[in-house]
């Protein structure tokens, strides 16, 4: 299991959380050289219910597509929270919604949060960027792909008009997330 | 110059290996999990001049498929468990009019509706008992996106070569995973075309076993008259209920895949030269087999796996060398104990099969089987 | 000069396998006579089917014929047409395979409007399985299955075809052979799916059950019970009580499927 790094985006249908772990994914596989492959399960919901993405990166070829144990989980809404932080790793971590997840899973973690959803809405000035302002906070946290290529790897998935909201919402989430973990 | 790389789901990858392939014709249904690959279908058909149709079902989807096989197109559907289900009636169809077809089925949760967006591996034995009566069967079982681009222009490969349907079976986790994928640049794969008639259409018989177990398909509007139906035929095309050809005829399509095994059966062998514990797997439990394999051979268990990549006709022979020179094998498997039962067939009682399980919309993982491989060392 | 059937049969293929008396043949007559007068590509021209005595009619003709499976044949042609759309598509069967079992695709393909003609013999019956009512029976009748009187009530198979979206819909009958290549020859001609019905004739299953003494009272009763539409227009409501509408019964314009394909093919074109 050396070398393999496990994330999992949480939270509800809707929120974008399958693209932020495509591109997580991507900035890893075709960015930065190493091996990736993203995951999902999601109900039969469009919109709500509980959804996931898994990410593992690894520098040799990833087997298991899922997640064992899991090193960064990101969390948008209680419900996501409480459902998919059990296999949390020891000396993971744990980044939050603090508007959405008021009951934080209790374990040997480092856990992170600011208002994820508020910020891409008033700071960034779009709601539906959330899932960028949460993917730069993720590589903020867990440094497992650099963030150049992770830039790259958001701006190659926004359309042209997008481009501007979604540098400002990545590196907003960036800068959040290490405000909120010193 | 560079290789063209994506990071790419297996569905749009099962879908650009079509492409590849020569696909030129889709008639589809939407059902989950297997509906990108018609999506994509839709989008890239029409910019090489193919056609893209939705049907009004499953059944429907498959006839259009052959219709427009019978004039001379390479053709796709895609579907999942009901629609597979739905599908079997045409899919004999094509067994006896020997029509080339592919199919690609995503496994998902059944019987019946199921567990829709759950990963199952449970359709295996529908690709090959499925329809009714006698038949050939041929079935493939990637195990990543890559595989399943390189899978899906064999599938056509194989169904233009020996004139039948060939079926692809990812599981939901190969279909939706995303992988990097490395674009093969054309002439890099094999890609194996129709054989023409070499008679004049006044000589022209569509199942003339004087050209062999696989006789030439000419296509509807290319100067050559014929008739197909789903009766039993004789050479010529027509029904006949002369016991003689009859026969003769049902064997000749069974014969031409079991005659042709070795070029039809692949699969991988993983640290097998010493192994003791050897798993048998496929598709994307055939990873978590690899990673326990990797930590097993850690905790100094000789263990290996036996990768299937080819369902349909089953590795027999490979599975029969292996019975006699291992101690146990593992199967670990997203049904009841489909493939378990064939290794059994092939393992003839000389060494133990232990199967593991899961029916419950959840992958078997490495774990499981690592915890296995220890208890049968 | 009599007219040559042979050179569009295949004359080894004969003699076909209905009854005495049915009227199918009188329809595959009518139908080598409409491709005759149309000049149809022998090479060109795919004549495809479902399963059932009428199904059988492709069989004997000298073209690109298909005989699927049972009801499915809309669905194998919208395949030809839409890989070929260059081909003459022609569908042959029953009531049974076109209604029932194929009921599903025979809508979808009206609704589509595919260039293609549908030509459904309509005999109210299944007759290669030995008689069971079909969706056509009249309510009452007596079939295999319904040795009490059939409880079902019919399709009008030119209703269902108008309200599915055909936009060529005619109705002939075995009786009036003359009419038959008439209504295929403007059927094929007309842009889109068109829909022929040709009421039709089962001695061996129908007939037998129904208390019709011969085959001539059977075609009798076909020229009894219809009315030319033109003719209907000048009857009372009083007068047309019971009776069957022949000839062109509906003809409309709207875009065809294949020709809105290629437009599909030219807009792809300008996309990324």
């Amino acid at each position: 299991m050396s070398g393999r790094y496990e994330l999992r985006f949480s939270g509800a249908g809707g929120q974008g959380l399958i693209l932020a772990g495509v591109i997580m994914a991507e900035a890893a596989a075709i960015y930065d050289g190493k091996q990736a492959v993203q995951s999902q399960s999601y109900g039969p919901e469009a919109r709500g219910g509980a959804s996931k993405s898994e990410v593992i990166i690894s520098d040799g070829p990833v087997d298991y597509p899922k997640a064992t144990v899991v090193d960064a989980l990101l969390a948008l809404t209680q419900e996501a929270c409480d459902k998919y932080s059990h296999d949390l790793k020891e000396g993971g971590v744990l980044l939050v919604d603090s508007d959405l997840v008021k009951r934080l899973p209790q374990g040997n973690f480092k856990t992170v949060s600011f208002p994820i959803i508020n910020t891409a809405k008033n700071e960034v000035g779009r709601e539906i960027v959330a899932n960028i302002v949460a993917l730069g906070a993720m590589v903020a946290l867990t440094g497992v792909v650099t963030k150049e290529s992770a830039e790259k790897a958001v701006l190659s998935r926004v359309p042209e008009a997008f481009i501007e909201l979604n540098k400002k919402a990545f590196q907003t989430g960036y800068d959040k997330a290490l405000a909120a973990s010193k | 110059m560079a290789k063209k790389v994506a990071f790419m789901q297996g569905n749009e990858a099962a879908a650009q290996g079509a492409l590849y392939a020569g696909c030129t014709f889709f008639g589809g249904y939407p059902i989950t999990p297997s509906t990108e690959v018609a999506e994509v279908m839709s989008i890239e058909l029409p910019k090489i001049n193919g056609k893209f149709i939705q049907m009004e079902d499953e059944i429907g989807a498959m006839a259009s498929i052959i219709g427009a096989s019978l004039t001379g197109a390479k053709v796709l559907t895609s579907t999942s468990g009901p629609g597979l289900s739905l599908k079997q009636e045409l899919i004999g169809y094509a067994c006896i009019a020997e029509t080339p077809c592919v199919i690609i089925n995503v496994m998902r949760g059944g019987p019946s509706t199921g567990m829709p967006t759950g990963p199952s591996q449970s359709d295996v034995m529908c690709a090959k008992w499925g329809t009714h009566g006698d038949h050939a069967a041929i079935c493939l079982v990637p195990a990543s996106v890559q595989e399943l681009f390189e899978e899906t222009v064999r599938a056509f490969n194989l169904a233009e070569k020996y004139r039948m349907p060939v079926m692809i079976m990812p599981d939901e986790i190969i279909a939706h995973m995303r992988e990097r994928i490395v674009f093969p640049e054309p002439g890099e794969l094999e890609v194996i075309n129709r054989t023409a008639p070499s008679v004049p259409p006044e000589q022209y018989k569509p199942y003339d076993t004087k050209f062999g177990d696989v006789p030439p398909l000419a296509a509807f509007g290319s100067g050559y008259r014929f008739h197909v139906t789903g009766l039993n035929k004789a050479e010529d095309g027509f029904p006949t209920t002369k016991a003689a050809l009859v026969q003769a005829e049902e064997e000749r399509q069974v014969r031409k895949v079991d005659a042709n095994i070795d070029d039809i059966v692949t699969f991988e062998e993983y640290m097998l030269a010493d192994a003791e514990v050897v798993i048998v797997a496929f598709g994307s439990t055939s990873r978590s087999a690899r990673f326990a394999v990797n930590e097993a051979r850690k905790a100094g268990i000789k263990a290996g796996m036996f990768r299937i990549k080819t369902f349909w006709p089953f590795p027999d022979k490979q599975i029969k060398a292996l019975a006699g020179k291992v101690k146990a094998f593992i199967t670990p498997e997203m049904n009841l104990g489909m493939c378990t039962g064939e290794v059994k067939r092939c393992a003839e009682g000389k060494v133990p099969v232990v199967g593991i399980f899961r029916v419950d919309g959840e992958p078997i993982n490495p774990g499981q089987i690592l915890d296995k491989i220890k208890e049968v060392k | 000069m009599a007219f040559d059937y042979d050179k569009y049969l295949r004359p080894n293929k004969l003699p076909h396998i209905w009854c005495p008396g049915c009227g199918h043949g009188i329809v595959m007559k009518g139908l080598i006579r409409a491709i005759d007068t149309l000049g149809l590509e022998k090479n060109n021209t795919a004549i495809v089917s479902g399963i059932g005595c009428a199904s059988r009619l492709p069989g004997y003709l000298d073209f690109c014929t298909l005989h699927t499976a049972h009801g499915r044949a809309a669905a194998f042609a919208t395949g030809i047409k839409m890989a070929k759309p260059e081909m003459n598509v022609i569908l042959v069967g029953g009531d049974g395979d076109g209604t029932a079992i194929g009921g599903n695709h025979f809508i979808h393909a009206c609704r589509r409007n595919i260039n293609m003609t549908y030509i459904i013999m309509n005999n109210n019956i299944y007759g290669m399985t030995g008689g069971q009512f079909s969706p056509c029976t009249p309510t009452g009748a007596k079939a295999s299955t319904t040795t009490y009187g059939n409880p079902d009530p019919a399709f009008d198979i030119a209703k269902l075809a108008i309200g599915a979206g055909a936009t060529f819909v005619a109705r002939g009958t075995a009786y009036h052979a003359n009419q038959i290549d008439k209504l295929i020859v403007e059927a094929v001609q007309h842009k889109g799916f068109s829909v022929v019905e040709i009421l039709d004739d089962c001695p061996t299953t129908y007939g037998r059950r129904n208390k019709f003494k011969s085959v001539i009272e059977m075609m009798n009763r076909l020229k009894e019970v219809t009315v030319p539409i033109k003719a209907a227009e000048k009857m009372s409501p009083e007068q047309l009580q019971g009776k069957i509408l022949t000839g062109v019964l509906f003809k409309e314009e709207r875009p065809e499927y294949t020709a809105e394909y290629a437009k599909v093919i030219e807009r792809s074109k300008g996309a990324k």
